[in-house]
């Protein structure tokens, strides 16, 4: 059993907070963290490599920054097996397409794989269309929304959302999983011990040279989408505060829902 | 210049999976080598089944014209019976994007025996729908949908599609950008045309930052959007539009997911809650003693559904398809009633949207004041009954 798992580093959403007077995003000093959803994908994917007959290897991806590489870190000493950060200053600037084909690319690259497992999205960006794109570049089939997986054999079983409820879905392996968190999912850190090893596990870096994309299609360059602007929204008014007793609160509250014509 | 679809004969085995998983029917075997017919929409499923990689698209030999891309397309979603909202909602913005670009607006409809619908969606502004009608399209499977809808968009070639942001819409639209090699931008909040270009604006970090985002080089524009945000266009009763029906075929073995089962999560009265125009939700604080019966009560008076923070999900006070944020269900009702709620971006996310919100929480400095329209510094077990009263005093006259 060979199993990919893509990772992203990313803010600790938890830590952002907004400027109450100014209403804008204060992210100094907020520290970067592994996507919560790749956090869960990586532990699944030591699950099911524990699980597979005759065990099996767990690879995480990832493409950032040189710093990136602590989530690479972290998700060896949750039990992967090796790394491998795409990190080129050429890769910078990628759209959700662009950062599917420079996955992909490096997915290919390593070899055969049975399983590739990524978050359903990032707690930055929230697109959830990396997954997909990655799935559909490989050729392999996905299923978005995992709660739960377990593996029959040469297939796969996954229970996953829909907007009316719940599917349960098979395919056969090779195919493409993305995972939700389950409600009582609290991402932990892994202990020190674990981390020490880790850093002796293989984690290597690539840039294009070892990659050998198609550099017309990397990074901002190959992007299909440009940001043509990134603003705080609009200055919201003030919060009208109410005070008094529960009863006036009660009362001033009705009167608002029957202006503002809820009642 | 050299057809953009290719089938290397060396590597071709003429095994012919090709031909079954086309669903347009072009692709013969002959002297055991597929062969491309006349009306190969580029779809690429063939590509994707083929044992050989012995089929290439290469997409960039298609020499883009950006004037030849026409229309604005909305890509309907039918449920149960009926069109879901936000097929209307994202009708109501085509219509506008469409009007400002001299362009039609059309609809897909994608399914098995959906003809039904199409009056729905003239009405609300479709002027030309698109069927694929089948039996194998009548649930949604990622590869039969991404397959027809990709086809369809490189044969008529729209300028701009709208896809909803439900799950299904997020599992699809990308499939179908990596397929044909376009950008997508996700979630969009609001739509525009500039330069003759679609701006999209999508919120981030649970809307504490805006994007506005254009994609110049490639066509069709694709966007998917939030459901509830765009306003429901008034039906033009009677109005009627131009059928295109274009014949598909599908080989089940070509869809490689199989649903063994559906199970539907059903919400307190049946509303889904991303549906309701009025949404009460509490959080850590609603989570003691009776506080969601007390939120209940408080949603009967405006037949509301009653949603919950991840924190209150979590300690098993509502079931999970009731949950507000970003691991849950993004809402945008018309007022929002927010108990107990801190306001963190794992439930902003979900929130920021909503027309009207009336927060209710004990700590002054609290996020989720930055969010509302009114506030109330104090506690939702002293002013929630109080409020019930009221509101039924109000009704009782």
């Amino acid at each position: 059993m060979r199993i990919a798992v893509c990772v992203k580093q990313v803010p600790d959403t938890s830590e952002v907070k907004v400027d109450p007077k100014t209403g804008t995003l204060i992210r100094d000093g907020v520290p970067s963290v592994i996507n919560p959803f790749d956090q869960f994908a990586v532990e699944e994917a030591v699950r099911l490599r524990d699980a597979a007959e005759g065990g099996g290897e767990v690879v995480a991806i990832s493409m950032g920054p040189p710093q990136a590489k602590s989530v690479l870190i972290h998700s060896l000493a949750l039990g992967a097996d090796k790394g491998v950060l795409l990190s080129d200053r050429a890769f910078a600037g990628a759209d959700t397409w662009v950062t599917a084909y420079t996955l992909a690319m490096a997915i290919k690259k390593l070899g055969e794989f049975d399983l590739v497992l990524c978050g359903q999205q990032a707690v930055d960006g929230d697109t959830a269309q990396v997954g997909p794109e990655i799935a559909q570049m490989l050729g392999i089939p996905q299923i978005t929304y995992v709660e739960k997986v377990d593996l029959e054999g040469n297939k796969v079983v996954a229970k996953k959302q829909v907007d009316e409820g719940y599917e349960v879905i098979e395919a056969k392996m090779p195919v493409l999983l993305a995972f939700m968190t389950p409600s009582d999912f609290v991402p932990t850190n892994p202990p020190f011990s674990k981390i020490t090893k880790a850093q002796k596990k293989p984690c290597e870096t690539w840039t294009n040279a070892e990659l050998g994309a198609n550099p017309e299609r990397l990074g901002l360059k190959g992007s299909f989408t440009q940001v043509v602007r990134v603003y705080s929204p609009p200055k919201r008014d003030k919060a009208l505060m109410l005070t008094g007793t529960p009863e006036d609160i009660a009362k001033q509250l009705a009167d608002i829902m029957g202006k503002e014509g809820f009642l | 210049m050299a057809e953009p679809i290719q089938v290397n004969n060396e590597k071709c085995t003429g095994c012919g999976l090709c031909g079954k998983s086309c669903p347009f029917a072009v692709i013969t075997v002959v002297d055991k080598k597929a062969k491309i017919g006349d009306g190969c929409t580029l779809c690429s499923a063939c590509v994707q089944v083929c044992p050989a990689e012995a089929i290439t698209i290469e997409r960039k030999a298609v020499k883009i014209e950006l004037g030849a891309y026409k229309d604005v397309w909305v890509i309907a979603e039918v449920a149960e019976g009926c069109t879901k909202g936000v097929s209307f909602e994202l009708l109501g913005k085509a219509t506008e994007l469409a009007t400002e670009t001299k362009q039609h607006v059309c609809a897909v409809l994608i399914g098995h025996n959906v003809k039904g619908y199409v009056d729905v969606l003239a009405e609300n502004g479709a002027e030309k729908v698109y069927i694929a009608d089948n039996p194998n399209l009548e649930k949604y499977t990622t590869d039969a949908y991404s397959n027809v809808i990709s086809g369809m968009m490189s044969r008529f070639k729209p300028n701009i599609v709208l896809f909803p942001a439900t799950k299904q819409g997020r599992d699809l639209a990308p499939r179908i950008a990596a397929t044909l090699d376009l950008g997508l931008t996700a979630d969009c909040t609001a739509l525009a045309i500039k330069d003759g270009m679609l701006l999209q604006t999508r919120p981030a970090f649970g809307g504490n930052i805006m994007a506005d985002i254009l994609c110049p080089y490639s066509r069709p524009q694709m966007a998917t959007v939030r459901p509830n945000v765009m306003p429901k266009p008034e039906p033009r009763k009677g109005h009627k539009a131009e059928v295109i029906e274009v014949p598909v075929k599908i080989d089940p073995k070509s869809i490689r997911t199989h649903i063994r089962e559906t199970i539907k999560t059903c919400t307190m009265g049946g509303k889904k809650i991303e549906e309701s125009e009025v949404v009460v939700s509490g959080g850590r604080g609603a989570c003691e003693e009776n506080g969601f019966e007390l939120l209940q009560q408080l949603a009967d008076q405006f037949g509301a559904v009653v949603g919950a923070s991840r924190v209150a999900i979590d300690m098993g006070k509502k079931p999970k398809s009731v949950q507000v944020g970003q691991s849950g269900i993004t809402i945008s009702p018309k007022l929002y009633i927010v108990c107990a709620v801190s306001g963190a971006i794992q439930h902003t996310v979900g929130m920021s949207s909503s027309k009207f919100t009336i927060a209710i929480n004990s700590d002054p400095n609290a996020t989720i004041f930055a969010y509302s329209q009114v506030g109330v510094v104090g506690d939702m077990f002293q002013i929630v009954p109080k409020l019930v009263d009221e509101l039924k005093k109000r009704k009782g006259k």
